[in-house]
């Protein structure tokens, strides 16, 4: 036997969230964490979380598993089980609307903010435009984000100011633009991003890597775009220098 | 949800256009509808990039003459035709197919990072049923592709342009059915917030089914979790018709115990399949295009070896795919999805190993009869008439460009070309003053009673065990093949089944993202889909395309060059036209089969 243990809460009953003890049978087969989840819930059909594609790509049920942020669906339950048990919780950080399920909308509004779209003013070929391989490659590792928000909710910075600093996923995603030879807006996406919030809370603590379940890494994409912002200040800088001088 | 719901204690929010699932047709159909000023809204049961569409791997087929600079669209014309096995509407393929460079390279103005040669320009890479010059010419290289990822792409630079263009989302919306008034015309639906079990009626002078495909309705799928039917179940309860229903596509390599897809471009890549005795078997059942054949008949060759014994594994019960010999540097390049699911899903790691597949059910090419605007309709007397402020795109619908078989890639093209034209067209009608009439409250609450009967249920039967009942009747007697006595036996068991259907029980009455109400509303829509699959199954007594049967098993053009056209009232089947009358090409007409 072993030990589920879920975060419950459903608004209109529970004043306070509690942790509910389910025991089953362990499967003989490792499958995979969302399908005990879904074994479960044939039993208790009140337990809510969300779920979609069951195969890593959708980004829908990214949970707290035994207190590491991940997908339900590609985490086999040989790697979810701790000493016989196994302890799923909302990801953190958000408010929760009811047991597994939280609110994402501020996170999705990071996404929003950091205007994830292409921007190219040129008007474009009868064909598509062209990129070499070369520069095609520089999204690989970025445009493959799922907005799961494993990312996001395990980050501290994000913890903390969820309504001001972008959060590991929305600058994957802002560099993912920047990084796009077809985009003609680095210049105004890096100003964007030069307040003291939005790209310089990231402390580089790193969660935002050990959590993605697509292993890419939002904390090299956000050292990009400090340097970034660091070279363009140096070039600002210097404008404003020899402009000074020209005035003597 | 604890007193009754009726027209007067629920409140209306009014739209120009409703757009009911945010996958890629969808949101595609928006997009065009957010440049027009209407006022719209997308209804989606997920936040949008957690649809199916995401699924999608290998590619969106289109001649945009990028690996051949000769390629042209009446080639991929001709295929479509062809893997049609020529119940695909011919009208509807040229304009898929002509207008298809157009909505591809749109998609890359959009931003879709989509791999490249060394040229710059698009990457194709080959896929089955591909030839050059009308057949003649050997294998074309037409799907276009962002690595093995085209559908994830695809739907996140569609989500990006909808936040670009200030689209208004409904997500987290469950639409449970449509209402109608009493002139037949379709008027908008019932729906519910999930997150707070508020239930609305929306009201819109359109309304857009752009709800996906059905795959749960059997227990082996590719298909994600939330591909359960639900406009087209909402509009077969309302009386309308579904068109080839017992077209369905298994997919030649769903992983062999999870479903997963694994994309045919591994096969264009130069993977092959292997039965147990290490045999590249379709070289026997295909010499020209080999693995490259359509859909159905790499499916069938793969079952017909399991079936005679040189199946894989203990239970020889499936084949491999072979991919090791392409080497690390190529599949890391060009198909990383596909190694890492392999890898989770299977616990093999293709550089070094084959995948274990099996064929799994993939793809719905029935639906709602549409025209190419994306108009439903019904028949009267034999003759096609629109129902008024209804609309299909994409998976949902049936347009037919896919008939008896889709080609691999054409999906995806589905989606934006026939999504951009309801875009189009539906501005147009509604800027020149077209629109629908009233309901009643009566219409509203007759629209509610399913809903309301569910919200009062008291006893009842199981969801999750009617599901796997449902399944596991279309799975065994619905499959890759077919057989008479075996479909009667289905049809029959389902008749028993609508009883439980009709009667399920809701135990959780709560209102806040209760995801066991959406269940439970989501098998219902999965048995409309399932009763309708089986009796035109059954009623079709031929084979074609993915319909095999064992007792019928040559193609009847005589009898069955037309679609088939399911009644939900009467429950009874016609035949409609298959339109051979395309205006830019010569009509193709009717060959045997080969590959």
């Amino acid at each position: 036997m072993i030990s589920i243990n879920i975060y419950r809460y459903n608004p209109e009953t529970d004043e306070f969230p509690y942790m509910k003890e389910y025991s089953v049978e362990r499967p003989e087969k490792d499958i995979m964490l969302l399908e005990l989840l879904n074994n479960l819930k044939e039993q208790d059909s009140t337990i809510s979380y969300r779920r979609s594609c069951r195969e890593g790509v959708c980004g829908s049920d990214g949970m707290n598993i035994n207190g590491k942020n991940g997908l339900a669906c590609i985490t086999p339950i040989s790697q979810a089980i701790q000493n016989n048990a196994i302890h799923l919780r909302p990801l953190p950080g958000l408010p929760v609307i009811r047991d597994l399920v939280v609110d994402m909308t501020e996170f999705y509004d990071q996404y929003e903010k950091i205007k994830p779209f292409l921007q190219n003013e040129t008007e474009p070929p009868a064909i598509e435009r062209l990129q070499s391989p070369e520069d095609r490659a520089k999204l690989d590792g970025l445009y493959e984000c799922i907005l799961c928000a494993c990312c996001s909710t395990s980050c501290p910075s994000f913890w903390w100011n969820p309504d001001k600093f972008v959060g590991p996923a929305a600058l994957l995603q802002a560099y993912r633009f920047i990084a796009d030879t077809r985009d003609t807006k680095t210049a105004e996406r890096l100003m964007d991003l030069s307040d003291p919030f939005s790209v310089y809370r990231c402390h580089g603590i790193m969660n935002c890597v050990s959590s993605c379940p697509k292993e890419l890494n939002p904390n090299h994409a956000i050292g990009e775009i400090k340097s970034m912002l660091l070279t363009n200040r140096h070039k600002q800088k210097n404008l404003i220098a020899s402009d000074g001088a020209g005035a003597i | 949800m604890t007193e009754s719901l009726n027209a007067s204690n629920i409140k209306t929010l009014e739209f120009d256009a409703l757009i009911i699932g945010g996958g890629g047709s969808g949101m595609r159909t928006s997009l065009e509808l957010a440049k027009s000023g209407l006022k719209t809204a997308v209804v989606s049961k997920v936040f949008p990039t957690r649809s199916h569409t995401v699924s999608a791997q290998g590619g969106i087929t289109c001649a945009i003459a990028s690996a051949d600079p000769d390629d042209d669209w009446r080639w991929h014309m001709y295929d479509t035709v062809k893997g049609s096995d020529y119940i695909g509407d011919q009208d509807a393929i040229e304009y898929m197919c002509s207008e298809g460079p157009k909505a591809v390279f749109e998609l890359e103005h959009m931003g879709l990072p989509f791999s490249r040669f060394e040229n710059g320009r698009i990457y194709q890479r080959p896929f089955g049923g591909q030839s050059k010059d009308f057949g003649k010419g050997g294998q074309a290289a037409r799907t276009c592709a962002a690595a093995d990822r085209t559908g994830h792409a695809l739907l996140h630079t569609l989500y990006q342009n909808n936040i670009k263009e200030g689209s208004n989302f409904l997500n987290e919306w469950f639409a449970v059915e449509l209402v109608k008034n009493q002139k037949q015309e379709v008027t908008g639906v019932i729906a519910f917030s999930i997150e707070s079990g508020e239930v609305a009626y929306l009201k819109a002078q359109a309304t857009v089914m752009a709800t996906g495909g059905a795959g749960r309705i059997y227990s082996s799928t590719t298909n994600a979790l939330i591909n359960t039917g639900d406009g087209l179940g909402m509009s077969l309860r309302a009386g309308f018709p579904a068109q080839d229903m017992e077209m369905w596509q298994f997919h030649p390599t769903g992983i062999y115990g999870a479903g997963s897809l694994v994309t045919e471009g591994c096969r264009g890549e130069g993977g092959y399949l292997i039965n147990a005795d290490g045999e590249r078997f379709m070289e026997r059942y295909a010499p020209n295009a080999k693995d490259l054949a359509g859909r159905d008949v790499v499916a069938r060759s793969m079952v017909l070896e399991i079936l005679e014994g040189r199946g894989c594994g203990p239970k020889k019960d499936h084949v491999l795919l072979k991919l090791d010999h392409l080497g690390a540097d190529v599949l890391n390049a060009k198909l990383p999805g596909i190694c890492e699911l392999s890898k989770t899903f299977a616990g093999v790691d293709p550089v070094y190993e084959p995948i274990p597949v099996v064929p799994t059910c993939h793809y719905m090419m029935g639906g709602t009869p549409t025209n190419i605007h994306g108009q439903a309709f019904t028949q009267f007397n034999g003759v096609d008439e629109i129902i008024p402020g209804l609309f299909s795109v994409g998976e949902a619908a049936c347009v037919s460009v896919h008939g008896a078989n889709r080609l691999g890639g054409n999906s995806l093209l589905d989606l934006v070309v026939f999504g951009r034209a309801a875009g189009l067209h539906i501005q147009g009608a509604l800027k020149s003053g077209g629109g629908v009439g009233a309901s009643s409250p009566e219409d509203i609450d007759a629209a509610l009673q399913g809903l309301n009967k569910l919200n009062d249920s008291t006893t009842g039967f199981e969801v999750a065990e009617v599901k796997r009942e449902l399944q596991s009747v279309m799975q065994n007697y619905f499959g890759v093949f077919r057989r008479g006595d075996f479909m009667e036996k289905g049809v029959a068991e389902l008749k028993v089944l609508r009883e439980k259907i009709e009667n399920l029980h809701l135990k959780d009455k709560s209102l806040a993202f209760n995801t066991s109400r959406v269940e439970a509303l989501e098998l219902q829509n999965l048995f409309e889909v399932a009763e309708a699959t089986a009796i035109a199954s059954l009623i079709r007594t031929e084979s074609r395309g993915a319909h095999a049967r064992d007792d019928f098993q040559e193609r009847d053009d005589e009898n069955w060059l037309c679609h088939s056209l399911y009644d939900p009232t009467s429950k009874t089947l016609s035949k409609r036209d298959v339109n051979f009358e395309p205006t830019q090409v010569d009509t193709f007409e009717p060959m045997v089969r080969t590959y």
